[in-house]
């Protein structure tokens, strides 16, 4: 009698298993859907049961028609207005709200870019629930393993609340490939101008490179470099690599570099295959930002460099010797 | 002129590398150096900032934690914070409390104290959560602008950059609002000695969740904390040649 236990028990949990269903919050600038909302879709598909994916915005045809034909969605909802113009918490979290309230997701996803850590905390305490940032790792329906302390400890946890509302981390899910076909339909309509909230304007850094958190490549430079203009050797380097380039604070803060290319607590997350340290010591904070990159080189003149401790490949030489020739040979 | 509050938390020191404890329940933190969350300096200064420029008319400090979480509220105190409010939690409610408890205590408290803005940082650095400045908003149903790198006073409310993926944005909001400091919002001043000791004369007004209303019953349950999976220490490359021996043995490079 006991042998059998197991097995109903097992159909009960894969019972409750089909009951899941998670609406993931498209993230897109009113032509491109932005790469993480697929690592999004990967993490939803891990927690089982439907998925569906909300496209709001002032413009949103190509994206929700993009987003039909990615593989584990089941449904694509679309909420056009002029009102979610800059994509506001404040014009989207009452949209998400009334959405929840209708359809019973149990959980809720977002990637966790700025776009992501700025809504999902305002939806979550609209429904009094305590949101889970930055999930590496889908353990279960309910348990979910995320980053502390700059990444220097791993956090498992099992959440509580009925409806579970995550951000996840993009580079520790895979992006969820094109091959579905799911059905387009309009969010029921509602009012959501606000008065509390106006987006002026945005002032995007300029590049023909990859963009840096779904880059294969990234080249990074340091308080090393020295100079702004000294980046310019990092640029050639990334040239020969089809690479992207980051910085350390160091180099935002002394102005060598803009900040959204700051990688590390306070930046950017990045896991790219190659990441190549240049001139920067690998205090923890940056540290946080990049040592889950498969291969790790440093390229640094201080051989006591805590960077050393985590590359895989080190050099210790003077980078204004080291780059130039290594972007000749290569 | 506004009344600012603004929350400090007590974390351990940006530069302690952190144990797991040997049980797995969690970060290691008695006897170890503590200090200011780095991001709710930027905020201190910032509220003081304001202040100094007649757009603030006071500024009261928060902070929820142990009884030790005082000492953040002097070091807001002597950075020009006027009074401070320790909301008391500690012990396994505190290992527990989250940042929606967080928020729903301050937004309390902006409330009773009759609050027009709140500046806490983006995020601590020991939870990494980046919540409670977003919560604090959608509870008091306020304008959040949150990782800001500037913040003007314009009409009836705040011209504010923020740190974004791209680059930077610029928004409006109305006020009362509340905004979250990220780091280049400005360079917090340090203390001085005559601060510090006017700082201890400036009252601290002690309370608890239960004081305000604030259920803090815990949303999670800790299954484990772990060490990261350490990577294995490389080699260091005589010279560039060897490097790029390396980067081909990889199939970085061709």
């Amino acid at each position: 009698m006991f042998s059998q236990a197991p097995k109903p028990l097992s159909r009960v949990f894969s019972q409750l298993h089909r009951f899941q269903s998670t609406l993931v919050i498209a993230e897109h600038n009113n032509n491109t859907l932005t790469p993480i909302t697929r690592n999004a879709i990967t993490a939803a598909k891990a927690i089982g049961g439907d998925v569906s994916v909300l496209v709001a915005g002032k413009k949103c045809g190509a994206i929700s028609e993009a987003l039909s034909k990615v593989e584990g969605v089941t449904k694509v909802l679309v909420a056009e207005k002029d009102a979610f113009n800059g994509l506001t918490p404040e014009s989207l979290t009452p949209l998400v709200v009334a959405l929840q309230n209708q359809f019973k997701y149990s959980h809720i996803v977002a990637g966790a870019s700025a776009f992501g850590k700025n809504v999902i905390p305002r939806i979550a305490a609209k429904l009094d629930v305590s949101p889970i940032s930055e999930v590496t790792e889908v353990k279960s329906a309910d348990t979910f393993v995320r980053t502390i302390y700059a990444g220097n400890a791993v956090l498992t946890l099992k959440a509580k609340d009925p409806i579970k509302i995550l951000t996840i981390r993009g580079t520790n899910f895979e992006a969820a490939k094109d091959g579905g076909s799911a059905a387009i339909e309009q969010c029921p309509d509602g009012d959501y101008n606000t008065n509390l909230s106006e987006f002026v304007s945005q002032e995007l850094t300029k590049s023909d490179r990859p963009e840096l958190t779904s880059a294969k490549v990234i080249i990074s430079g340091g308080r090393g470099l020295k100079s702004g203009d000294n980046f310019k050797l990092l640029y050639d380097l990334a040239d020969k690599f089809g690479a992207a380039v980051g910085a350390s604070r160091a180099a935002v803060d002394a102005g060598y570099v803009p900040n959204d290319l700051q990688i590390g607590q306070t930046g950017k997350i990045v896991a790219p295959d190659l990441y190549i340290a240049v001139g920067i010591s690998g205090a923890i904070q940056h540290l946080a930002g990049m040592k889950d990159s498969k291969t790790i080189v440093a390229i640094n003149k201080d051989p006591e460099a805590p960077i050393f401790q985590v590359a895989d490949h080190g050099l210790v030489a003077d980078l204004f010797k080291a780059v130039p020739e290594l972007t000749e040979k290569l | 002129m506004a009344r600012v509050l603004v929350g400090v938390k007590r974390v351990v020191d940006y530069a302690v590398k952190i144990r797991v404890k040997p049980d797995k329940t969690g970060v290691a933190t008695e006897g170890i150096k503590h200090s200011m969350n780095p991001f709710d300096e930027i905020a201190v200064e910032e509220a003081v900032q304001m202040k100094e420029k007649k757009l603030a008319s006071e500024i009261v400090a928060v902070s929820v934690g142990p009884a030790q979480s005082q000492e953040v509220i002097r070091t807001a105190l002597a950075m020009g914070a006027d009074r401070g409010i320790h909301v008391d939690v500690s012990g396994a409610e505190y290992d527990l409390l989250q940042p929606l408890h967080v928020s729903k205590i301050l937004a309390k408290l902006a409330q009773e104290e009759k609050i027009d803005l709140i500046i806490v940082g983006k995020q601590a650095i020991d939870d990494d959560s980046n919540q409670t400045a977003q919560m604090t908003a959608a509870l008091l149903d306020w304008p959040q602008g949150t990782f800001c790198s500037k913040i003007e006073k314009t009409g009836d409310g705040f011209t504010i950059t923020r740190e974004i993926d791209g680059g930077l944005e610029t928004i409006k909001t109305k006020s009362p609002a509340v905004l979250s400091a990220d780091l280049r919002l400005n360079t917090p001043r340090y203390a001085t000695l005559p601060n510090i000791m006017k700082a201890k004369k400036k009252p601290i007004k002690k309370v608890t969740p239960k004081d305000l209303g604030v259920d803090t019953a815990a949303r999670i349950e800790i299954v484990s904390v772990n060490d990261p999976p350490v990577r294995q220490a490389g080699a260091i490359l005589p010279d560039v040649d060897a490097l790029i021996g390396k980067l081909k043995e990889g199939g970085h490079v061709k």
